[in-house]
């Protein structure tokens, strides 16, 4: 298109058709060029951000592992209706399937899937295998359903083999509706979980970044104001004050919250010295130390684009609007805040958009009341290894994310957010 | 920001050259712990053999050896597993079995079937230390003695003050029940009902206002110093460091202590098996599990027990084990996951 449109311009202004090719040659090297420059970067966009997420999107559906360790048991299953016990087939074909898992030492994921569905039946799947593993395989292949009763009656009721046929499902909408605080229940409805934690973690975690948004532009806000208001030496001097904690590392910042905070701190000491209070004051480990340490990590990220907008806000309108007779107040309300506003809108947007993921902080000073949904997650990363539910809550928090900033254009509009 | 990147790439490509120059990757659990098996395990060994070691640290569980295990980048060698989380590595197939025949016999002779105590030798492990989660208190807390048993550490009426507990149920849902009247042998079948899990979690209500959550164990002997707490759930090593090394005014209680064991086990599928197998046959001799009294961790086998004096081994959980409920990593294993949910939804209640 543009190599067309270049060729005519060429002949137009009396170049032969060569130059124009030759033209035409360059502009394109140019623009493999520039993309070979922007391609390390794509790359590493791709490996570090799209592949994790999109990888994340699907394990939070897709979860094979059973359905690839007993194929055949989950083949013979399929007609069982159940109720009551299953068809002496299946449990014969499930005896043999589990003594080759115990071999292959894989019998303790499958007994953590099935684990999932009916809690205290891991320990059943993995003695049994463990029984299993010496019988022979002519003795499996005619008595398997009896061996398998004998091992542990519980292959007897049909809440295991539900279990089964549940982890079963390759493609599963089950962890999304557990990350809901919902179950499938047996006539395929959906009901209320009897634990209720997700929703309401869900929605303390959006309060708690709502909170510490407000807290760092109450803050920030007269700051920003102030630098982009005061000599170019003097805002360089405070900006060393807003950026030197920003480079601090963050468990050096948030550690030292835990020093001023804690029960005999700095901070219940000074009370208790001026008489303020007898007691020391419970403020570690709360809620309330989780939101003052936030706000103290994420004030620069506020006070960054704040400054750079006002900083560029032209002082001469204000003075128009004042000699023009309008009282300071209403001429910072209708002149100077909707012209700082993208400025207060990036600023606002970064503070809760990081806050709403955030992890180490609520970790180390949170407390019971002080946790947010981050801290769940790693609670299924790491203890609990149910990556699955892990990856489907962290699916909701990204679609939650979203579905916030759609909400945020759709009002404010994204156009307006401004960096500097 | 380009620069920094290439610095960083640089960073790793060289990172991952040295690991590679590495013979063998141990992992434990760091802090004075890790010390320990550095000065006893690590060192003479590597005098021993010339071979060269990576001594890492990790903070538990099996989500590490699970992520090596499914990119199939097996990174360590041999690895410290506590006999909780143990159960389920070896079960999921990311810790290979384990010969016992292969272990020399103890310094006095005995074989070491005999020699290890019954649990210590796991199919896909070798005990190294028994150690155990107790409670302490400050001594200037309480005027005559303090709390003796754990009923006293869930009464607030005569024990007023801050109890200390690790976030997460284990352990704590044990000891509830006991201080509720349960016999420990019947802990983990009253845990395994709906109405037992209940009546645990009803019993740690009784002092929900009064605790106060950490997350590691190194934070609980700065809980009890600071007088964040007046008692504390530790592992007992951190407290006797804190009495030994610091003479830190803290008392400690043995009754209905919940003790596990920690093994050396070797990842599934490394490339050196053969010489993470000769590390754990050297380590879990006699002589190098004695040096484990210095964290006051209780070593596996009897001969090496001998080996202690009289007045250490009063400090080491294998002198307190008839007062004491073995952890059940079955159980664990069983409840862990529903347990670590219906424990988040109480804290949140």
């Amino acid at each position: 298109m543009a190599e067309t449109a270049l060729a005519a311009q060429a002949t137009a202004s009396g170049l032969g058709p060569e130059d124009a090719r030759n033209a035409a040659r360059e502009v394109r090297a140019q623009r493999v060029r520039a993309f070979l420059f922007v391609l390390p970067l794509l790359a590493f966009i791709f490996f570090a951000f799209v592949a994790p997420i999109a990888s994340m999107l699907f394990r939070s559906a897709y979860n094979p592992t059973a359905a690839e360790l007993v194929p055949t048991t989950l083949e013979a299953i399929e007609s069982w209706d159940g109720e009551g016990r299953p068809d002496e087939a299946v449990l014969t074909q499930f005896a043999i399937d589990l003594k080759r898992l115990a071999n292959d030492r894989t019998s303790g994921q499958l007994a953590e899937e099935i684990n999932r569905f009916l809690p205290g039946t891991s320990s059943v799947v993995k003695s049994t295998a463990r029984a299993l593993r010496r019988a022979e395989d002519e003795t499996l292949a005619t008595g398997g359903a009896a061996l398998l009763l004998d091992a542990n009656e519980a292959w007897g009721e049909p809440g295991i083999w539900r279990a089964l046929t549940q982890a079963g499902q390759v493609y599963s909408a089950s962890y999304y509706l557990t990350a809901l605080d919902l179950e499938m229940s047996r006539e395929g409805t959906i009901q209320q979980r009897d634990t209720q934690i997700y929703l309401k973690l869900y929605g303390k975690t959006l309060w708690m970044a709502l909170i510490i948004t407000l807290l760092t532009l109450i803050l920030g806000y007269p700051l920003a104001f102030h630098m982009a208001h005061s000599s170019t030496s003097r805002a360089n001097f405070l900006m060393v004050f807003v950026l030197l904690p920003f480079w601090t590392s963050l468990l050096v910042r948030t550690t030292s919250w835990i020093a001023l905070l804690q029960t005999n701190g700095v901070v219940n000491s000074t009370l208790m010295a001026l008489g303020l209070t007898r007691d020391p004051l419970e403020m570690l480990y709360t809620q309330f130390s989780t939101i003052i340490a936030m706000t103290h990590i994420l004030l620069p990220f506020m006070v960054l684009p704040l400054y750079s907008v006002m900083r560029g806000i032209d002082p001469s309108y204000m003075r128009a609007a004042m000699s023009m007779g309008s009282r300071p107040i209403p001429a910072f309300l209708r002149i100077y805040l909707p012209m700082s506003l993208p400025g207060l809108s990036a600023g606002a947007l970064l503070v809760f958009i990081i806050s709403v993921g955030y992890y180490i902080t609520p970790a180390l000073v949170g407390g019971t009341d002080g946790q947010m949904i981050s801290n769940i997650i790693a609670f299924h990363m790491q203890q609990s290894n149910n990556w699955e539910l892990a990856a489907a809550l962290g699916s909701l928090l990204l679609f939650l994310i979203i579905a916030l900033y759609w909400l945020y254009d759709r009002f404010v509009g994204a156009g307006n957010i401004k960096l500097g | 920001m380009k620069y920094h990147l290439l610095a960083m790439a640089g960073a790793l490509a060289l990172g991952a050259q040295g690991a590679a120059a590495q013979d063998l990757t141990v992992t434990s659990f760091g802090g004075a712990y890790g010390a320990a098996q550095q000065e006893h395990m690590i060192d003479p060994y590597v005098a021993e053999t010339g071979v060269n070691i990576l001594f890492e640290d990790y903070g538990g569980g099996v989500a590490e050896m699970k992520a090596q295990s499914e990119s199939g980048n097996i990174q360590w060698d041999v690895v410290d597993i506590e006999v909780i989380d143990l159960e389920r590595a070896c079960s999921e197939g990311y810790v290979a079995a384990i010969d016992h025949s292969m272990l020399p016999p103890g310094d006095d002779g005995t074989p070491a079937a005999e020699d290890f105590i019954p649990e210590a030798l796991h199919e896909c492990g070798v005990g190294n230390i028994v150690w155990s989660i107790i409670f302490a208190h400050a001594n200037d807390a309480y005027a005559d003695g303090g709390p003796q048993t754990i009923a006293d550490f869930f009464d607030t009426e005569a024990f007023p003050g801050k109890r200390g507990l690790r976030k997460r149920p284990q352990v704590n849902l044990e000891w509830a029940l006991m201080a509720d009247g349960v016999a420990p042998e019947d802990v983990y079948e009253v845990l395994a009902t709906e109405e037992g899990q209940q009546r645990a979690f009803d019993k740690l209500g009784t002092i929900k206002d009064d605790i106060v959550w950490y997350d590691s164990w190194s934070q609980a002997p700065v809980l009890l110093n600071d007088g964040g707490a007046q008692m504390v759930q530790s592992a007992n090593g951190r407290i006797f460091a804190a009495i030994k090394d610091e003479g830190a005014p803290f008392t400690m209680v043995w009754d209905s202590h919940v003790y596990d064991l920690d093994v050396w086990a070797v990842m599934e599928g490394t490339e050196k098996m053969d010489q993470a197998l000769d590390f754990i046959k050297f380590a879990t001799q006699t002589v190098p599990l004695s040096g484990m009294q210095d964290v006051a961790y209780g070593p596996t086998r009897k001969s090496a027990q001998a080996l202690l004096p009289e007045d250490v081994k009063q400090d080491l959980p294998t002198a307190h084990l008839d007062a004491g409920l073995k952890a059940d990593g079955i159980f664990w294993a069983d409840f862990g996951e529903s347990l670590g949910e219906k424990f988040n939804e109480w804290l949140l209640q």
